[in-house]
């Protein structure tokens, strides 16, 4: 069915509306790509077996959602109206969750979350520390509706911020609620989204583009792909109230093949919007028209930067530009395009619906709203955070986090993806957001967040990121093709005790000359994770260079493993697990390593519950 | 014209012209290898990075994209452009060791090759300056190659490393290389040019005899221009 005006669009929400009971039982199953690794979609099928066996459609609904964040506990499970919460949830407990706790109102206790630090049962998902301190308004969603019906994101107030701005607000009105928001763009660079649209609106050309940048890279970041995949009308109506305050009526969603679901989930989406109407010509009879291609990158880290996923777009190889040109005067087919990253989009919508003064009372001074970590590493509770700017990182890490898992000792937080920094414990009560964490060495970047214990090495670390950037750089300018190479070899050789006097320095030289001569922001902000351990962690570096020794006991050729007699209570675990066979020993008796046969993995350290392993 | 200032001298320059064409015309030098005037400046070896102040603030561009403007304070030799600069000159004298002209322009900068990187033995004399790619696609207009891989491992070349059916064997692309890279060879007698592995029949002046051009090339500006093949077998200098 095709709606043709504003009052079509309201009735039809209504009588949705008015066709759902908030009362009825409902199962969610996250669908995230996460969960579907854990085997959702089979545990969506067996529910559904169940209540069609059992005749029970009448009594309970059934949806697979969106990606809830907790992606470490899946498949995750949620029992509306009461918000049950269940993880690890398996294709044998359906019918028992079914018949026990929809229905008898019994709560079972192997699938509630325990709280690691008070060793606390769980019931309900608001309840979860993981969620308790976010502020989930742009992920929270996800959880609720299912991302492949419309209906459902009707149902949740989908597609009146477009109504709102298509009825009766004059695009330059639109730009200034943005300006007056104060959002800032989440890929990364953190610029004025409202800037950015008011110099497209005023440059010369046409046609004018718009762009959702999800060519999200960083590893372990993938708060985008799960926007996308969980809540991709979201991200559409952003870009339509964008692109009819800027005056375009041509827009691309740049997203990387290697995200399936979040391909087809927008891809859907936007068939259903056009169906709808909400997508195409003259939208809603506002004489307003819009629509959307997908476009799906290779797979380069690089196309992420704007002018190299414009060059993307328009089918020649993905390397960037010299930019001394905004993209807003000429971009895409040198044409004036505003290109903003998924979460940017998926904000729109919001501030348009409860206005840009209720928006600015979230976050700090110079950065409004919330925005989505990816939260990673030696951490208890690994997922997706939204939070509001302005929480520390020991609020995000300890409180949301659960912090570092038993056995470790926090020592640094990596924000920004490969080009952020590592930050210190001393920086941990550091309200975070835009500004502070470049004033800190690292960056917002797109979110990602990984968190390091004692047993990270910092040299290894900066070396892991040059690698990749390495192996991302596009090879067009000298200064990162080249530069990003040999800076990974001289860290190479610090990690495998080649390291020599003045290398720290070398790699400072190196590090400056890349800021100022590199093309792009991929060259210019790789030495970011080198820079940051060298002005926080120097004395790792000094223990590698001078010392040969990696006080964190991780660089191979510079440790050995051996075990203190003392604490060997002889268990054997150890030897059993070892693969290269090399530890040997008498029942209950002190076992001992073979240093020439270790290959240095590392597995009877993990497994050793006494401490006995040491490293030297 | 553009008023501004390079190196403490005032200068006029066109406006819409570069901060490289500025200082060349008027007697200060800038190092550069990946430009060419007749071909798209993409900016890729940064040799020609230079300091530029636009009000308080400072930061570096390359001299062969960034447009002259108004009142711009231009510094050609500032300790971060000549930082860049030692850098570009040291992974270049590393990625290629080989390189006379690369050691050449090094000296004259007064850059010394950095002890610490291992120079490299399997990238020839390509820096990736680029200028072949784009002599082909832009002047010539076949594109026969292109770029292959990404990072370091970037490289220049034919389709799978395939002998090209686009390439004519006209040798521009050896002919604009600024170190001597692309080897295009000639037999003894003339009769055969072998360039990107495919080996060109030449065609010999019908006036004085010499093996001039490789036939396909002939052709191809035969069917470009429609000047036909009989007037296009006399060589330039017999025409």
């Amino acid at each position: 069915m095709k709606i043709k005006s504003f009052k079509e669009l309201k009735s039809l929400r209504e009588k949705i509306s008015n066709s759902r009971d908030p009362e009825k039982n409902c199962i969610t199953i996250c669908a995230g790509t996460g969960c579907l690794a854990y085997g959702a979609q089979s545990l969506v099928n067996k529910f559904k077996a169940e209540i069609e066996k059992d005749n029970l459609e009448e009594e309970i609904d059934i949806r697979s959602t969106g990606c809830h964040g907790f992606c470490e506990q899946g498949p995750v499970v949620v029992i509306y109206p009461e918000k049950v919460f269940y993880r690890r949830v398996g294709l044998d407990d359906a019918a028992e969750v079914i018949h026990k706790t929809v229905l008898n109102g019994e709560i079972l206790d192997r699938l509630l979350y325990t709280d690691p630090s008070s060793g606390e049962k769980i019931i309900h998902e608001d309840d979860v520390p993981f969620y308790k301190k976010q502020m989930r308004l742009v992920f929270g969603m996800n959880g609720q509706i299912d991302p492949k019906s419309l209906e459902d994101y009707l149902a949740i107030g989908g597609y009146s911020a477009l109504a709102k701005v298509l009825n009766g607000m004059e695009p330059g009105a639109v730009i200034e609620e943005v300006k007056k928001a104060n959002l800032r763009g989440r890929g990364g660079g953190g610029f004025s989204a409202g800037w950015k649209w008011e110099s497209t609106r005023k440059a010369k050309g046409d046609p004018k583009y718009v762009i959702c940048n999800a060519d999200e890279g960083d590893p372990g970041a993938y708060m985008d792909r799960s926007l996308l995949e969980g809540n991709p009308h979201s991200i559409l109506e952003g870009m339509m109230i964008g692109a009819y305050a800027i005056g375009s009526n041509e827009g691309y969603i740049y997203v990387r093949n290697e995200y399936p679901l979040a391909v087809k989930n927008v891809t859907i989406a936007i068939e259903k919007g056009r169906e709808l109407g909400v997508l195409g010509e003259d939208i809603l009879d506002s004489g307003f028209s819009f629509d959307i291609k997908v476009n799906r990158g290779g797979g380069a880290f690089v196309c992420g930067e704007s002018s190299a996923l414009f060059a993307s777009l328009e089918g020649r190889t993905g390397e960037p530009r010299a930019k001394y040109i905004h993209a807003t005067d000429r971009g895409l087919n040198n044409k004036p395009t505003n290109l903003n990253n998924v979460e940017t989009w998926a904000n729109v919508p919001l501030i348009i619906n409860k206005g840009a003064e209720w928006y600015q009372s979230i976050g700090t001074e110079n950065s409004k709203g919330t925005k989505i970590f990816s939260l990673v590493g030696k951490i208890n509770n690994t997922g997706l955070v939204e939070i509001p700017m302005g929480m520390t990182l020991r609020e995000i890490i300890e409180d949301i986090g659960g912090g570092t898992p038993k056995g470790g000792k926090f020592k640094a937080v990596q924000t920004g993806g490969p080009s952020g920094g590592c930050i210190p414990e001393q920086f941990l009560d550091m309200p975070i957001d835009f500004d502070a964490l470049t004033k800190v060495g690292s960056m917002m970047g797109s979110g990602g967040m990984i968190v390091m214990d004692d047993r990270t090495c910092m040299v290894d670390v900066a070396r892991y990121f040059l690698k990749f950037l390495e192996g991302e750089s596009c090879g067009k300018c000298v200064p990162c093709r080249e530069g990003v190479r040999r800076m990974r070899e001289i860290l190479d050789d610090i990690c495998e005790g080649r390291g020599r006097e003045g290398d720290v320095e070398i790699l400072e030289s190196i590090s400056h000359a890349l800021i100022d001569g590199s093309l792009c922001a991929l060259g210019a902000t790789a030495p970011n994770p080198v820079l940051s351990t060298i002005k926080y962690f120097r004395e790792e570096y000094s223990a590698h260079i001078q010392e040969k020794k990696c006080p964190a006991g991780v660089c191979k050729e510079l440790i050995r493993y051996k075990i203190d007699e003392e604490n060997c209570n002889g268990c054997g675990v150890c030897a059993r697990l070892c693969p290269a066979e090399c530890i040997s020993g008498e029942k209950k008796q002190p076992h001992v390593i073979d240093q020439e046969k270790c290959i240095k993995c590392g597995s009877c350290r993990e497994s050793c519950k006494f401490d006995a392993v040491i490293v030297e | 014209m553009v008023n501004l200032t390079i190196d403490k001298k005032k200068v006029q320059a066109e406006e819409g012209s570069t901060i490289l064409k500025a200082a060349q015309s008027n007697g200060i030098e800038i190092p550069t290898l990946c430009y060419h005037d007749e071909l798209t400046t993409s900016g890729a070896c940064r040799l020609c990075s230079v300091e530029i102040k636009k009000g308080e603030r400072t930061r570096i561009v390359t001299s062969c994209i960034y447009q002259v403007e108004k009142g711009l304070i231009v510094n050609t030799q500032s300790e971060r452009v000549m930082n860049v600069r030692r850098l570009v000159l040291q992974l270049l004298m590393a990625r290629c060791p080989e390189s006379e002209i690369i050691r050449e322009l090094a000296e004259k900068v007064g850059v010394k090759p950095q002890p610490r990187f291992k120079p490299d033995e399997d990238k020839g004399e390509c820096i990736l300056c680029r200028q072949c790619v784009e002599v082909c696609e832009e002047v010539v207009e076949v594109s026969a190659i292109g770029f292959s891989y990404r990072g370091a491992d970037k490289a220049v070349g034919t389709p799978f490393v395939e002998p090209s059916r686009a390439c004519i064997g006209c040798g521009a692309c050896a002919y604009v290389c600024p170190t001597g890279h692309i080897k295009m060879e000639e037999s003894d007698s003339g009769k055969e040019r072998v360039i990107w592995d495919k080996t060109f029949k030449m065609v010999a002046c019908k006036v004085c005899g010499r093996y001039f051009a490789p036939q396909e090339q002939l052709e191809y500006i035969g069917k470009k221009t429609g000047v036909p093949l009989s007037k296009l077998y006399t060589c330039v200098n017999c025409r």
